[in-house]
């Protein structure tokens, strides 16, 4: 069921997404984003460079992000802006638990029918947050409006 | 030590508002493949990316691109990554825009760490099949010197103008400069970075985790509390005289539940090894040897060899020593029987 704006209220929370940290996902979403920098496919050159392994690259930390606000919306959630904040790396073998809770709700817009909600999220690793940040995205207004 | 390191905060302020690099043009316009491999790898489930009905019923006019690939459309690729790589490797990197003078201002001050800390992407309109990007980079803001928990460092803050312009005027052979000027802002991103002097900061030294707790049951908490007494214990069935480890309520040869311990020596000889690299739990140094030791009593033990991995091999003489991890957790290592001669 897609989330709309008369469902929503602030302090609710988001369902847990938990990401297991595997080698085919950092290579693959460094892959799909065009970043080829050798410490996120190749853990060799990464122990070299004083990392314990390969690690994910940000704009896949985006992407997850991205992704796990729009798990809970549905399609009709329109994504607005994703700020985040970065913290311990995400390496191979760990496991992202992302949680979230909403943190505003504004009126909807009269003519687009659409109120923009803002969502804290928090994604946490076994070494502390890999990220934090607030998503912004519009729904709409819901069957009754 | 106290170093001294210049200060640079005027070339710096100067840098300020001025342009990263020139515009870049995507090399591709937003088509489905690159957003079917990204999908795939996110494990978004989302269909408005693929699937045209699916969009429309979402309230888009069409398939969009995920809203966070922004960047993604103008990355450079491997070949530019690989070209770059040999172009540092041969000393012929010659870069001297705003960004990389910047870096090295940062790198002279003695900040030569870098981590990035934010990452704020706003998106103006969804990008949609055929949307060409441009990107315009410009260094917002650079801070003062500032005290983090990573160390004395300074955030830089880059921020990303993108752009979107048909294919077809895309094509049209105009440069990126002025097709800037004709195109429609669809998203910005700011990027911030801190480059610090690295070994200065409150987290400098980071302490290792403490070793993993083993599991302490009534059966097995003498053995534990033994090595905390500086004894290496093993389980003695006082019915039929059998010693046994691990350590287990009855005795697996005349069924007895009723038991002491005798006090090892400490010698034995490996029985087993293995060279643990990975995976790499932080408590631990790497490689890990560790052993099965047959202990002269007759029992045997699994515990860590000390020393150089290399060193050791199955049949060799080993010693105990049992060493206290920390208030809580004693444990044997074992080393190479020096005296051995037989």
């Amino acid at each position: 069921m897609a989330v709309t704006a008369s469902t929503i209220e602030v302090g609710l929370e988001l369902p847990e997404l938990s990401i297991p940290i595997t080698r085919t996902l950092i290579v693959s979403t460094a892959i799909a984003s065009r970043d080829y920098q050798d410490v996120h496919h190749d853990h060799v050159l990464a122990q070299q460079r004083g990392s314990k392994d390969i690690f994910m690259n940000i704009l896949t930390t985006n992407g997850l992000v991205g992704r796990y606000v729009t798990d809970w919306s549905g399609p009709t959630g329109h994504l607005q802006e994703v700020n985040i904040r970065l913290g311990a790396p995400n390496y191979v073998g760990d496991t992202m638990v992302l949680t979230g809770q909403v943190a505003s709700v504004e009126e909807a817009d009269a003519t687009s029918g659409r109120a923009t909600v803002t969502v804290s999220i928090r994604g946490a690793n076994g070494l502390g947050d890999h990220v934090t940040g607030t998503v912004r995205l519009t729904v709409s207004m819901g069957a009754n409006s | 030590m106290p170093t001294e390191f210049p200060d640079h905060s005027d070339a710096l302020a100067k840098l300020v508002g001025e342009p990263s690099g020139p515009v870049e043009l995507s090399p591709e316009a937003v088509n489905s493949a690159m957003i079917r491999h990204w999908v795939e790898a996110m494990g978004d489930r989302n269909p408005v990316y693929l699937d045209r009905e699916a969009a429309r019923a979402a309230g888009y006019r069409d398939v969009i691109a995920p809203q966070t690939m922004l960047q993604a459309w103008i990355m450079k690729g491997l070949r530019h990554t690989l070209d770059l790589e040999a172009a540092r490797a041969a000393g012929t990197v010659a870069s001297n825009d705003a960004n990389s003078t910047m870096m090295a201002l940062f790198d002279d001050e003695g900040r030569t760490s870098v981590v990035a800390t934010n990452c704020d992407q706003s998106y103006v309109r969804p990008l949609y099949l055929g949307d060409r990007l441009l990107v315009r980079s410009s260094i917002e803001a650079i801070s003062d010197p500032k005290q983090t928990g990573l160390g004395h460092g300074r955030f830089a803050t880059s921020l990303m103008e993108f752009f979107a312009v048909s294919n077809e005027v895309a094509e049209r052979g105009v440069s990126a400069e002025e097709l800037v000027s004709q195109a429609e802002l669809v998203g910005t991103m700011r990027f911030r970075i801190l480059k610090f002097r690295p070994g200065t900061g409150a987290t400098a030294v980071v302490a290792k985790p403490p070793r993993p707790r083993p599991a302490i049951t009534e059966d097995n908490a003498f053995y534990f509390e033994g090595l905390r007494a500086g004894e290496l214990r093993i389980q003695h069935c006082t019915d039929c005289g059998t010693l046994r480890h691990p350590p287990l309520p009855g005795c697996g040869s005349c069924t007895s539940l009723n038991w002491d311990y005798v006090l090892s020596a400490g010698k034995g000889e490996i029985y087993s090894m293995v060279v643990n690299h990975y995976p790499q739990v932080p408590a631990f140094d790497y490689p890990l040897p560790i052993g099965l030791i047959q202990l002269d009593e007759g029992t045997r033990i699994v515990a860590n060899l000390e020393g150089d991995p290399e060193s050791w091999a199955i049949g060799q003489r080993v010693t105990a020593e049992i060493r206290a991890l920390d208030d809580e957790l004693s444990l044997p290592f074992f080393h190479h029987d020096d005296m051995q001669e037989d």
